[in-house]
């Protein structure tokens, strides 16, 4: 984020008389700051701390040390959460990103018919989650008829929500069909970014069409994709209303993925301190695998995409 | 991460292509991607058929939608449904919902706007740390501070009231709201605010009169993202209100999923009515919503 300097400190020392005139006090940022740490910050702090208490929600947290982290880490239900939320998050990058990179990079063209139809697969972000969890709900009743009307032509068992498999699956394409439309259009704002003489020296070349998507276009989008994989795996670590509306965590527990998991400790039997150590595992594990994908692509390092250009 | 810093409103139409470069880029573009051609087809059908069933449905009375093909268009379109979900208090769910928002959205752009400002405009360290802070908050889970946050507002007094919903949204929408902006804030020229320093005007005048101006574009996303999440928040209504009063529209949602039961028809009329006023918005806006987020995975 740090592309502003060079220009400032340009002009900062060709015009040093100006260049400090006119810069507003820091301390205009403060009550944006303090708003946000209250709201934010402070709570993943209390968080952690309400980690080493017991607390039903009606008196005041107790201090029980470790408790809840040994609790944790012999709880086969939250072992079973942890691997479901991970084996969510892998389904829907895989399902996600192929069909985000394509359906963006193919958005990415400035045809009429293009912007049309990126138009209309725009529309599902525009709906709550709850909203479309409860459409594929009402889509997949058994009684309502959607299902064993379409599910035969696709193979699809009208029966889907019932089976452990295939309730996941389904929690999976929902949460694709309403965040796609939001990774397609960060690659096809980062496909578009591509400078165009990179495709004309292929072409040049002799370089067909599948060499230049694999040569110009997937790799010059890689920062695009690690911001996106990044965004994807964070979202579909805490998919939660999907849960809650379409499955309930069932069948069984088979789709009580972490956040639900916490969910349900916390909320319904008010046993908060334990959520609370549910969530900062939770958000332990979100921000490790944010950190290790940012340090494995280099996005970190500013590295720039026109390397050599 | 780095964010669009292009003023996005015309840039669709005005993109300054030379006629051969705009030729040679709809010729690569169109020649090839067959596959992605036919994937975005398939996925039109993906998007359309559950949409459709949506609408239709939510037209026809209940023994149809239950029995009849559910692909038909309705035989005898009714607004029966429509009329249930409304005599089932869906205005004041509305009303709630719309303040909500409308806080959400004033508060998020008082406290943003100053914050990227200052983010462009010094160079302190106090500030770019707090720019990272800001940074990180994009990745914190709502449900990772859910439970401090039933703690907090209820310690606050404020349990069951709207603030409760207003306060923990604003903050959660601010890391996205100050990336934009710092991001349209860059744009403007040194030049600029060097010419009105020289004029003698005062940082408040340069951020009220040059700054604001010129960053229309990222401000409108940021109302809208703002107004998205506002409207569409599901959790902290879920946990943190409970009356019928403060109830918000996803949460009403809900509930209308165990009131209706198997009157699947007056579901989804609930749904259609909940989207409307988003579709509107989105109908005016949609090209500084779009702009907006394409710009997430600019480089």
């Amino acid at each position: 984020m740090s592309h502003h300097t060079p220009v400032a400190k340009r002009h900062g020392d060709r015009k040093a008389a100006v260049g400090n005139v006119g810069r507003p006090p820091v301390a205009w940022a403060v009550p944006g700051i303090l708003f946000f740490a209250v709201f934010a910050i402070v709570p993943l702090a209390i968080a952690v701390y309400l980690s080493f208490c017991e607390w039903d929600g009606l008196d005041s947290p107790t201090l029980t040390g470790l408790d809840n982290w040994t609790r944790l880490f012999k709880d086969s239900e939250f072992g079973q959460a942890a691997w479901l939320s991970l084996l969510l998050t892998t389904i829907s990058w895989v399902f996600q990103t192929p069909v985000a990179l394509l359906l963006g990079v193919w958005a990415a063209g400035r045809q009429r018919s293009r912007a049309f139809l990126s138009a209309i697969f725009f529309i599902p972000l525009l709906l709550s989650t709850t909203a479309i969890a409860m459409l594929f709900h009402a889509l997949l009743d058994p009684n309502f008829g959607v299902i064993q009307t379409i599910g035969p032509w696709l193979g699809i068992d009208p029966n889907v929500m019932g089976s452990s498999t295939g309730a996941l699956l389904v929690v999976a394409f929902v949460g694709g069909w309403q965040f796609m439309p939001f990774h397609t259009l960060i690659y096809q704002g980062g496909a578009r970014q591509i400078p165009e003489v990179l495709y004309q020296a292929a072409s040049i070349d002799g370089a067909g069409m599948v060499r230049q998507f694999f040569h110009i276009t997937l790799p010059q989008l890689r920062h695009t994709m690690t911001t996106s994989s990044v965004l994807m795996i964070v979202g579909s670590l805490t998919y939660f209303d999907t849960v809650l509306i379409m499955t309930k965590g069932g069948p069984g527990t088979d789709t009580t993925i972490l956040p639900y998991l916490m969910y349900r400790t916390g909320f319904q039997t008010y046993d908060l301190g334990y959520a609370a150590a549910i969530a900062t595992a939770l958000v332990v594990v979100a921000t490790s695998i944010s950190l290790i994908m940012v340090r494995l692509s280099g996005f970190g390092s500013m590295r720039s995409t026109r390397e050599g250009m | 991460m780095s964010i669009d810093t292009r003023p996005a409103a015309p840039e669709h139409r005005a993109t300054p292509v030379t006629p051969r470069r705009a030729g040679a880029a709809r010729r690569r573009r169109s020649l090839g991607n067959p596959v992605a051609g036919i994937g975005s087809l398939v996925w039109l059908l993906i998007v359309l058929v559950p949409l459709y069933t949506l609408v239709s449905a939510s037209l026809m009375r209940q023994d149809e939608a239950l029995n009849g093909d559910p692909l038909a268009l309705p035989t005898d379109p009714t607004l029966e449904n429509y009329r249930t979900v409304l005599d089932s208090g869906f205005l004041s769910l509305i009303g709630n919902t719309a303040i909500v928002a409308v806080v959400t959205v004033a508060l998020v752009l008082v406290l943003s706007v100053p914050v990227a400002y200052v983010a462009v405009r010094t160079r302190s360290r106090l500030s770019s740390l707090a720019f990272r802070t800001f940074l990180l908050g994009v990745a914190i889970p709502a449900q990772a501070v859910i439970v401090p946050l039933y703690l907090m507002i209820g310690k606050l007094g404020l349990y069951d009231t709207l603030w409760a919903i207003i306060l923990p949204t604003a903050a959660f929408a601010m890391p996205v709201a100050v990336l934009v902006l710092s991001g349209t804030m860059r744009d403007v020229s040194e030049e600029m605010y060097e010419a009105m320093a020289l004029d003698g005007a005062s940082p408040f005048r340069m951020l009220w009169q040059l700054a604001v101006p010129l960053s229309k574009a990222g401000i409108s996303t940021v109302a809208i993202f703002s107004a998205l999440q506002a409207w569409n928040g599901f959790l902290f209504p879920l946990i943190l209100t409970q009356s019928e009063e403060q109830r918000v529209l996803t949460l009403g949602l809900f509930n209308f999923m165990s009131q209706f039961g198997v009157n699947i028809p007056a579901v989804l009329a609930a749904i259609v009515l909940s989207v409307i006023p988003i579709f509107a918005v989105y109908l005016v806006a949609r090209r500084a919503l779009i702009n907006g987020l394409m710009g997430v995975g600019g480089k």
